[in-house]
């Protein structure tokens, strides 16, 4: 075995911007095999210097046009933890909605849009029009309506939105909206198992490859974290220290890149859907549950192409709990309440959120003014990199024999596998030779 | 033949063009009208060959200065999509510093002179780069909006884009004004076309359209004086989307004509 190989695979997602891969091969040696980020870098940090609190949400939203209500709620939790800021518990119901309906938005783009044609051996979605698929593909656009829909009702626009206000929602949605909704998610219950089972039948299309690594995600005794939780580890437990996060991620520069990477205990960590799985399945509810046994996923997985697998299996669960959470507000009586009161105070606040693509992390030091001094968010395709580096440098040379196209293809599917970013979801790929 | 459109993003959040890919089914009735041949985030296919290229995002680095001169010398049309494209939007606020200043907040000592993926100038809107035919405005774009201006252009028409204020769309919807609930609203000086859904929402207005070419001046000093408010406080209000509108050297300013 001595063939050379040359793979360039350009834009590969758009991980707040772009990455490549570079894979050359020599004699059969691994010469270079490189996952690059060449983002142009954006300075949100530097921005918010000066900003005013209430400002810091709206400008951090627009970090991630995919993941904008997960930006927010990261931004609200750590400037009304900075200003010792209470939420009233119908807050803390609707803002769970709000990090459901974008988890099931981003999860059933990415899943159905971008990992299904993958197992169906396509090229994209558009040969799904007219096929015997054509029916799974309506019930995925179906279920990527109600997604957004949600979030319109909820948040007032599902991509940046509007009624995620410091302390509280500028509006409310009312209980019919609510019930109308809830009869949506009932329907989208069963498109979605349908999806599953379609899917169950393909699913060996994902490569055989495992490799050990350590999964951090949010945990919490009460439910299957999303909003609120301390930091986990499959390696070290629970860390209960949220303010000291940094000494979980350990962000570090990397010359190819312009985003930074991060590590714990091992070369590297896997954030997403998959490592929330591994940490915290055993609090999925009947259907998250029921669509795991589908797929016989079972905590701990190190595979990361079941990435894909957990975000279906999540996108279930978000929808039951959807239906729970308005049940409640609905039994509560739903009141026109506005955000808390602020009192300006000096001081440093953390949030932390569970986003489609993992851990996300906004740290803000705000004056007796109420203007931001200093900013940090830590975003979690950063902290996936280094985890996707070296899955490459373990699955290359476990499928060096296969043709170069399948190598390509497999390498593919394995950075869609951690989802990067939106544009992964349908974006295909230019390649290029080095 | 139908136009064919081409679709290019630079520094943004994508946000944009995914508001494209949320119109669902109805992307179809526009690829009726309009033959789109490059749209990374829909097809793999790429055609050098357009008549309309729609541009998404700020253009933050020489490279993309670069890229984006090549786009305006192939197409006929050229349109700006969203706020990071037709004003510099957010992307601007870094302009108040030096780049070097904001290198170092974001990545300390890091050896980053050679690295030629942080040869980083300050943010510019498409038209400080090239001219710009169209504007499709908002953080994040109306999607309403986007199916207009295409269909328009396809249909041979010149798009109608507002030029009146937020407050005109806010009252139709029979808002409470937000100033009289102690809010700070752009409203008054920002273009309208956005239905004014973030008053509608009970969030005042950041300015993401960009501000009027003639905002009413009278109206804008009556208002900041009724509710005891400062022209500072506006001006600092605008740099969420509008850094340097109002700055005094080449910037617009708003001075009463007389004093009543």
């Amino acid at each position: 075995m001595n063939k050379d190989i040359q793979i360039k695979v350009e834009h590969v997602t758009r991980v707040e911007g772009h990455g490549n891969i570079v894979l050359d091969v020599k004699k059969g040696e691994i010469k270079k095999l490189q996952w690059q980020i060449s983002e142009a870098p954006r300075f949100f940090e530097a921005m918010l210097r000066g900003r005013y609190y209430d400002e810091l949400r709206t400008i951090t939203s627009r970090i991630c046009g995919i993941c904008s209500i997960g930006h927010s709620l990261a931004s609200l939790k750590a400037t009304e933890d900075a200003l010792n800021i209470n939420i009233s518990k119908q807050t803390a119901i609707l803002r769970r909605l709000a990090i459901n309906g974008e988890n099931m938005q981003s999860h059933i783009l990415h899943f159905g849009y971008l990992t299904l044609p993958d197992l169906f051996g396509i090229g994209s979605v558009f040969p799904l029009v007219g096929s015997k698929n054509n029916d799974t593909l309506l019930k995925i656009v179906k279920l990527h309506r109600l997604s957004n829909e949600m979030s319109d009702l909820i948040c007032g626009r599902t991509t940046h939105p509007i009624r995620l206000q410091v302390g509280g929602f500028s509006a409310v949605p009312t209980k019919k909206q609510l019930l109308d909704l809830k009869e949506k998610l009932k329907e989208g219950l069963n498109l979605t198992k349908d999806v599953a089972k379609v899917t169950k039948d393909v699913v060996d299309n994902f490569p055989d490859f495992n490799r050990e690594t350590e999964y951090i995600a949010l945990t919490s005794n009460k439910e299957y974290a999303f909003y609120d939780g301390d930091i986990a580890s499959t390696d070290t437990g629970v860390y209960k220290d949220y303010k000291n996060y940094d000494k979980i991620t350990n962000e570090y520069f990397v010359p190819q890149s312009t985003a930074l990477y991060a590590k714990h205990k091992r070369e590297s960590y896997m954030v997403g859907a998959l490592a929330r799985f591994n940490l915290n399945s055993k609090q999925l509810n009947h259907v998250g549950k029921e669509i795991a046994d589908l797929f016989n996923l079972k905590a701990v997985n190190y595979n990361p192409f079941m990435n894909n697998i957990a975000q279906l299996i999540e996108f279930a669960h978000n929808i039951e709990d959807s239906i729970n959470w308005i049940d409640l507000l609905v039994e509560n009586g739903l009141k026109d309440e506005k955000p808390k009161e602020v009192e300006l105070k000096k001081g440093r606040g953390v949030g932390i959120v569970e986003v489609p693509r993992g851990m996300l992390i906004h740290d803000y030091k705000i004056n007796d003014k109420g203007r931001c001094e200093k900013a940090n968010c830590v975003i979690p395709t950063n902290q996936n990199h280094a985890n996707i580096q070296k899955d490459m440098e373990k699955l290359v040379p476990e499928i060096l024999e296969k043709p170069k196209k399948e190598i390509e293809l497999n390498l593919e599917m394995l950075v869609r596998a951690y989802d990067p970013c939106i544009s992964c979801s349908t974006h295909y790929l230019d390649i290029e030779f080095v | 033949m139908k136009p064919r459109v081409a679709f290019f993003d630079f520094s943004s959040c994508e946000g944009c063009q995914l508001q494209i890919a949320d119109l669902e089914e109805e992307i179809l009735d526009l690829i009726e009208i309009v033959d789109v041949v490059s749209f990374r985030e829909v097809m793999k296919e790429h055609s050098d060959e357009y008549d309309i290229a729609i541009i998404e995002g700020s253009i933050m680095r020489p490279m993309d200065e670069h890229r984006l001169r090549k786009i305006r010398n192939k197409c006929k049309i050229l349109i700006a999509l969203g706020a990071c494209a037709t004003i510099g939007g957010i992307n601007k606020i870094r302009n108040q510093w030096p780049v070097k200043n904001v290198i170092k907040e974001v990545y300390k000592d890091a050896d980053i002179e050679d690295n030629k993926f942080f040869n980083v100038s300050p943010t510019k809107a498409v038209n400080e780069v090239v001219p710009v035919d169209y504007y499709i405005h908002g953080c994040p774009i109306n999607r309403d909006e986007f199916k207009n201006v295409i269909s328009s252009l396809a249909l041979g028409k010149k798009p109608k884009i507002p030029n009146y204020p937020v407050c005109v769309e806010c009252k139709k919807n029979e808002n409470v004004c937000l100033f009289e609930l102690g809010k700070f609203c752009l409203g008054p000086i920002t273009r309208a076309g956005c239905g004014a859904i973030c008053p509608t929402n009970g969030s005042a207005c950041d300015g993401c359209r960009g501000i009027l070419s003639k905002p009413d001046v009278e109206c804008v000093m009556d208002l900041l004086e009724r509710y005891d408010l400062t022209y500072e406080e506006m001006k600092n209000r605008c740099t969420i989307y509008n850094t340097g509108v109002f700055n005094p050297k080449d910037g617009m300013t708003l001075v009463r004509r007389s004093k009543r």
